[in-house]
């Protein structure tokens, strides 16, 4: 199938592009791996719940507003598509998807033009028992509680840092969860400096503390948990507080009882389709221009995965995004005074997103306390000291880390421990090459290459063992 | 920092022929310091599967230092197999017509002539060696020699075991040579290695590091890709891959094609590997590549159809122009030795390579005859030797 721009991600920056390029006559087609559009900022209760209006307030009127704009425009939505790679070709750009549930059978969808509105997905750093059932991800209970109403226990702790743990522990107290803690390793008194940058998200941020004290949740700053603690399931964690450098100050320890643990430590951009497609990254994020383009020809990208920002951010830039691949795709240069009030969003939520990461920074030394016997992989089973032991045997970056220990060649093919493994280690954070965004079946990949040709003029390319 | 280190050679390169150069070398008495401009098995070695092979190669100096290599490989095991998860899993070559059988009868009939244990494998048996195969091949012949290792793992541990001073993240930007000619260490960044002697085992880095030394060497990278599934339970025992012979337009020798190799892992994951491509250093992902990889793959174990890759990625084999590695003393420049442009070959050539240079290092003579993989047999071409 054909389009003229496909997007791929129908969170809020996918959705805006989605709804500016469609407005102005382009053919879009709106991919995502959810059942429905939203993303995780706008996720849904699932169908069969018939739960529409069971969800958390949160965003609701630009929720309304957004899903009605989209039913009415000509957007093609098209749910549940895993895309695993975007292929440029002389003629364009090919988005290959995985369909439905099953992830077998793979369909491509030809385009003139991408807009990578991946998104971003949250670290956690590794503490002794955070592999216990119990210990879920911030965003994890979050989407537990928007798309299937559920919390994941009776006594939450919310610990980490960044702004997404003001409305998962919220979110989660006014779902009848008693939230033991919001444990934040940030210093409050590092606020003031990022006062400024940060008036406009003030009345945001009032709003959760004021639903904080309504629900008597206890916030602990400059703290950090040390330890989930449990035989087969969480029953608590011990926290700690921090001293300026980061480290834990001896004797401060105390033991908080729970059943659950939702942590989170800050987020980083989905780069996976962006670096295959060759796009240059600036830091951990597509590096983009001020029409959103990456510097590749023919993809845009918006949202999170050009820099961690939120929903607000994401919609400017997806609006930006949008405006500009309609113009260029009639092959007009496009007059960026059309779009002022989204450039001047965007750029209020940039320098607010800046203070937000210059605030919310993991502590430094955060992986010197790890203890040895601490699995770091947990799809490889790997622990710190396996990983301390590489850096004796010459590795010198999380590449030759993970080439000697195996942490990170697993299935999660290192989302979930790149950050530890870095912490630990004291090795820079660098973005990992995925060449597939997602696993997909050697028979998929083989049907490709039988398509290509009959089998007596297909190419016989050069391979075997040397 | 700057600092200065006297030593009697510096091996440059940190991946697994540096670390076979340095382990022989120590073993001979000498004090070795390796450097490299990134981590220990950062380059080529890091990107590779760890064959062991004799199969694939024809009758000549390379199956000769393939099967040096393959009986220093076993030596190794003996005292490092589980930590480079060594594994002598044998390889099994099949033919997928009945005229690749025969070419793939008569060329493992001149291997044997040459030392190679090959043994013919009928229709009937082929199950028995691999259950999983597809029905209806018509044979194949095994090669028990054929082994692995996990490369980045044999590179660090060896490079360990020799003692040698390791010195990461420093590049050679100059190889010292005396007023004579005579190469007296190397160059960093962050000082100076003097050393009466330098072997260069910087794989593809290997041409470049030689223009540092004022001599030519042309070794040219050749991309690969090797395609990783999900880690599956063992189902594919040893090495396979399918091969035919073609007429080689060029002589009457037979050029051999062949198709992806496909094995399991101690972890789990299928490797499937790998493609040929000459394209310099581009590592982006040619998805015509890795289709061709699963196609081959696919063809020889149908039950791979369903199992999910999980990533490709993409090295460079260091190659020569006559596909032959560059091994021994450099006539051009006294004191500097080379180790480099293994091509694909590199981890089970290394041994081998190493016992070899160091024997030169030491004056000794060589176990094999070193004439094939002089490092000045290749003329400087004319606009070069202009400049």
């Amino acid at each position: 199938m054909r389009t003229d721009l496909a997007v791929i991600g129908a969170g809020p920056a996918g959705i805006a592009a989605a709804l500016a390029a469609a407005r102005r006559g382009i053919r879009v087609a709106l991919v995502d791996a959810a059942q429905g559009p939203g993303g995780q900022y706008f996720r849904q209760p699932a169908p069969g719940l018939r739960a529409e209006g069971a969800a958390p307030r949160h965003g609701r009127r630009t929720w309304a507003r957004l899903r009605d704009a989209l039913a009415a425009s000509t957007v093609d939505v098209r749910p549940e598509h895993h895309v695993w790679c975007v292929e440029r070709e002389s003629g364009g750009l090919t988005v290959h998807a995985l369909l439905g549930p099953e992830q077998r059978e793979s369909v491509e969808l030809r385009a003139d033009a991408v807009l990578l509105a991946t998104g971003g997905y949250e670290t956690v750093l590794p503490f002794p028992g955070w592999t216990l059932p119990g210990v879920v991800t911030a965003g994890g209970a979050q989407a537990m509680l928007k798309g299937h109403l559920v919390t994941p226990g009776h006594t939450v702790v919310v610990a980490g840092t960044g702004p997404l743990l003001l409305p998962v522990a919220t979110g989660l107290a006014a779902a009848g969860v008693r939230v033991a803690a919001l444990v934040e390793s940030t210093d409050p008194a590092r606020l003031p400096r990022h006062a400024r940058a940060l008036a406009g998200k003030l009345p945001e941020a009032a709003g959760y503390a004021a639903r904080l004290l309504r629900h008597r949740v206890p916030v602990l700053t400059r703290h950090t948990v040390v330890r989930a603690h449990g035989e087969g399931r969480l029953t608590g964690v011990t926290v700690a507080a921090l001293d300026a450098r980061g480290r834990v100050r001896p004797g401060t320890e105390r033991l908080l009882p729970c059943d659950a643990l939702a942590v989170g430590d800050g987020m980083l951009p989905h780069t996976d389709l962006a670096q295959t497609l060759g796009c240059r990254l600036d830091g951990h994020a597509v590096a983009v221009d001020a029409e959103q383009r990456t510097d590749v020809p023919g993809v845009w990208a918006a949202g999170e995965a050009t820099g961690i920002g939120g929903a607000a951010l994401a919609l400017a830039e997806g609006h930006i995004a949008g405006r500009s691949i309609a113009d260029r795709l009639r092959g007009t240069t496009p007059d960026a005074d059309a779009w002022l009030p989204a450039a001047r969003a965007r750029a209020r939520g940039r320098t607010a997103a800046a203070a937000l990461h210059a605030l919310h920074s993991p502590p430094a030394h955060r992986g010197d306390g790890v203890p040895d016997d601490t699995v770091i992989c947990r799809c490889e089973e790997v622990t710190a000291g396996a990983v301390r032991e590489a850096l004796t045997l010459g590795a010198g970056d999380t590449r030759t880390v993970k080439l000697l220990t195996r942490a990170g060649m697993g299935w999660c093919q290192g989302r979930m421990c790149a950050p530890g493994v870095a912490a630990v280690t004291g090795c820079p954070p660098a973005p990992a090459r995925r060449p597939f965004a997602r696993p997909v079946p050697l028979g998929v990949l083989a049907a490709q290459y039988d398509r290509t040709a009959p089998p007596d003029d297909r190419p016989r390319p050069e391979e075997g063992p040397s | 920092m700057s600092e200065s280190l006297t030593c009697d050679v510096v091996v440059v390169g940190a991946g697994m022929t540096g670390a076979a150069c340095a382990l022989y070398a120590a073993r001979a008495g000498l004090d070795v310091t390796v450097v490299d401009r990134g981590p220990a098995a950062g380059g080529t070695t890091g990107a590779g599967e760890g064959n062991l092979l004799v199969s694939d190669k024809a009758p000549g100096p390379e199956l000769d230092l393939a099967l040096l290599s393959l009986g220093l490989w076993a030596e190794l095991a003996a005292r490092h197999g589980a930590d480079i998860e060594y594994d002598a899993k044998g390889g099994l070559v099949v033919a997928e017509t009945p005229e690749a059988l025969d070419g793939l009868r008569t060329f493992a009939d001149a291997q044997r002539e040459a030392g190679v244990t090959a043994e013919p494998v009928p229709a009937d048996r082929l199950h028995d060696l691999e259950p999983r195969l597809a029905p209806g091949l018509p044979g194949g012949v095994r090669y028990p020699q054929d082994a692995q290792v996990m490369p980045a793992l044999a590179a660090a541990h060896l490079l360990n075991a020799s003692g040698a001073r390791l010195l990461t993240d420093r590049e050679v930007t100059r190889v010292l040579r005396a007023r004579d000619g005579a190469v007296c260490g190397v160059r960093t960044p962050r000082g100076d290695v003097h050393a009466p002697a330098v072997v260069n085992a910087a794989g593809t880095w290997g041409g470049e590091l030689a223009s540092r030394a004022d001599v030519f060497l042309p070794v040219m990278p050749r991309r690969g890709f090797v395609l990783v599934t999900e880690p599956l339970p063992p189902r594919i025992r040893h090495k396979v891959y399918a091969a035919d012979y073609v007429a080689d337009v060029a002589g009457d020798t037979a050029g051999l094609l062949t198709s992806p190799v496909v094995e399991g892992t101690a972890a789990g994951p299928v490797l499937i590997g790998a493609s040929r491509e000459r394209v310099g250093f581009d590592r982006s992902l040619s998805l015509p590549a890795v289709r061709a990889l699963a196609a081959g793959a696919t063809r020889l174990f149908p039950f791979l159809s369903d199992v999910r890759a999980v990533r490709a990625y993409a090295g460079f084999r260091p190659y020569l122009p006559d596909h032959l590695p560059a091994i021994g003393p450099d006539p051009r420049a006294p004191g500097l030795f080379h180790a480099c442009g293994h091509e694909g070959a590199g981890i089970g050539l290394a041994p081998g390579t190493g016992l070899l240079v160091a024997q030169a290092l030491t004056g000794k003579t060589p176990r094999l005859d070193l004439a094939p993989f002089r490092p000045d047999r290749f003329p400087r071409p004319a606009k070069e030797a202009a400049r």
